[in-house]
């Protein structure tokens, strides 16, 4: 059972889980916001749409193509 | 023709130049009905530099002049057409590309333009995300950038103006057949379809050039002005043979959009792997930091291009009625407003702000067999 940190929130998720799926369980579900300040989410789920960027331990990373692992701290309001 | 007579004016076309043509003749005083399919062209797909380029005096003309209507509307576009008047850098790699900096300024300087030649030490100052062992670059003062799609929003947002979502079949002279089998006619139609004008006006002699463009992520700001390779010039003029230069651009989201790559002959829109992965690494070879960022979408239009490069603007000579805006290459965005008003002053019986003859469609098209 990995545990990871989002937004400083700890949760923990079950082996094989996606940074995605996450960040649906905990939080608002948004892994980042537009220049106007409105939450933006995950959509395609398959690492096209772009939608899911996110800081996972200060890089950016598709959410929906990242397996949690232990420790791990994402942030999405930054 | 039994057609309905809906405006004094049809604009066929509501890309950047379709727009700029209608606001030019509502400005006018006539009535404009713009006809567009929303199939897309150029101008979503475009960078949105607005640049002066210097190949050959008309196109100097031309966008200077153009430039100057951008700078004047800047104050009254809304924040979403994204404008900055953040100058260009001409980059040159050696001692020769920086002759060609000296040269350059020279033609620009004699035209009033603000320009600056910049030492590598002044360069690296200005942008320190560049090379380090770059001669030095050129400063175009009056150069900017702009979101083009929102632009056309702005410009057709205009009292004189109807816009209608409708698919031109046939031209008439002045006047249009509709897919959906309806006639509308006017005092004259401007075609404005970029690529597409073959379809309607088979004797058009425009070419596709694909390009492919990519855009980044958001990052803190590093690059602030335009950054374009001279080697640029050389290789948007290469005849035969796909190109790329190096062209990055800081849009205001912090998103970079880099460009830009030529390929003659394709209409396919597909991404050309290859050549994307030519491209980006010569944006990597000017600004080596691009390497470890993150993009999030590309894209491939294609521009109009005509045997000389300069747009075709005023009356078809052989179809009285239709009048050209067409041809607009590789810098559309930039010269729209000076197109337009070129174009309306033509059509409007006015003395024009430019001399028209390098623009003028019966250069390219000439006398019919039996004309
Ligand atoms: C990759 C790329 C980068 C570029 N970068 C720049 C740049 O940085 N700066 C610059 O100045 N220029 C740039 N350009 C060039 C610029 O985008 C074009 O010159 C300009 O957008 C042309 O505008 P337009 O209005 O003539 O044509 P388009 O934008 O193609 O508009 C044509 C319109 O006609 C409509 N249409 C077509 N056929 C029909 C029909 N039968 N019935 C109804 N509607 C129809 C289409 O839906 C479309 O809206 C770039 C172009 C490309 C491809
Ligand atoms: S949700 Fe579309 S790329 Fe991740």
């Amino acid at each position: 059972m990995p545990e990871l940190y989002i937004d400083g929130q700890r949760i923990s998720v079950a082996a094989g889980t996606s940074v995605a799926a996450a960040l649906a369980l905990a939080g608002d579900g948004c892994s980042r916001s537009a220049l106007n300040g409105t939450r933006r989410a995950p959509l395609c789920g398959m690492g096209v749409c772009q939608e899911c960027r996110v800081s996972i331990d200060g890089q950016r990373r598709l959410a929906c193509q990242t397996p949690c692992r232990d420790g791990m701290r994402v942030e999405t309001r930054r | 023709m039994n057609a309905r007579r809906c405006a004094d004016v049809i604009v066929v076309g509501a890309g950047i130049v379709g727009a700029a043509c209608a606001r030019a003749l509502a400005q006018r005083g006539l009535e404009v009905q713009v006809l567009d399919d929303y199939r897309g062209g150029a101008t979503a797909a475009g960078m949105g530099h607005l640049l002066v380029l210097d190949d050959n005096p008309a196109e100097l003309a031309l966008s200077a002049y153009s430039l100057q209507c951008w700078r004047d509307w800047a104050p009254r576009l809304p924040a979403g057409c994204a404008y900055r008047n953040n100058g260009t850098l001409w980059l040159a790699a050696d001692a020769e590309e920086l002759a060609l900096a000296a040269a350059k300024q020279q033609r620009l300087s004699t035209h009033g333009l603000d320009c600056e030649l910049l030492g590598a030490a002044a360069l690296r100052a200005a942008e320190p995300a560049l090379r380090a062992d770059l001669h030095g670059a050129l400063k175009v003062g009056g150069d900017g950038i702009v979101y083009a799609p929102n632009v056309v929003d702005w410009l057709l947002a205009h009292e004189h103006i109807r816009r209608c979502r409708a698919q031109v079949v046939e031209l008439d002279g002045a006047a249009v057949r509709l897919a959906d089998g309806r006639r509308l006619a006017a005092g004259a139609v401007v075609l404005a379809t970029g690529i597409d004008a073959g379809a309607l006006c088979p004797e058009l002699p425009l070419t596709p050039k694909k390009g492919q463009l990519l855009i980044t992520d958001r990052y803190p700001r590093e690059i602030r002005h335009t950054l374009v390779e001279l080697g640029y010039v050389k290789s948007a003029h290469q005849a035969t043979g796909p190109s790329v230069a190096c062209n990055i651009q800081p849009r205001p989201t912090g998103q970079l959009l880099i460009g830009s790559s030529r390929q003659f002959g394709s209409r396919d829109p597909g991404i050309d792997g290859t050549l994307l992965a030519r491209m980006l690494k010569r944006a990597v070879h000017y600004v080596p930091g691009l390497a470890t960022l993150n993009a999030i979408r590309c894209w491939s239009g294609l521009r109009a291009a005509s045997p000389d490069g300069q747009p075709l603007l005023g009356p078809h000579p052989h179809r009285p009625g239709l009048w050209l805006a067409l041809g607009h290459e590789g810098l559309g965005i930039t010269t729209a407003p000076g197109s337009a008003e070129l174009l309306a002053a033509q059509l409007c019986d006015e003395r024009p702000p430019l001399p028209v003859a390098p623009f003028l469609p019966q250069r390219l098209l000439p006398e019919a067999a039996d004309a």
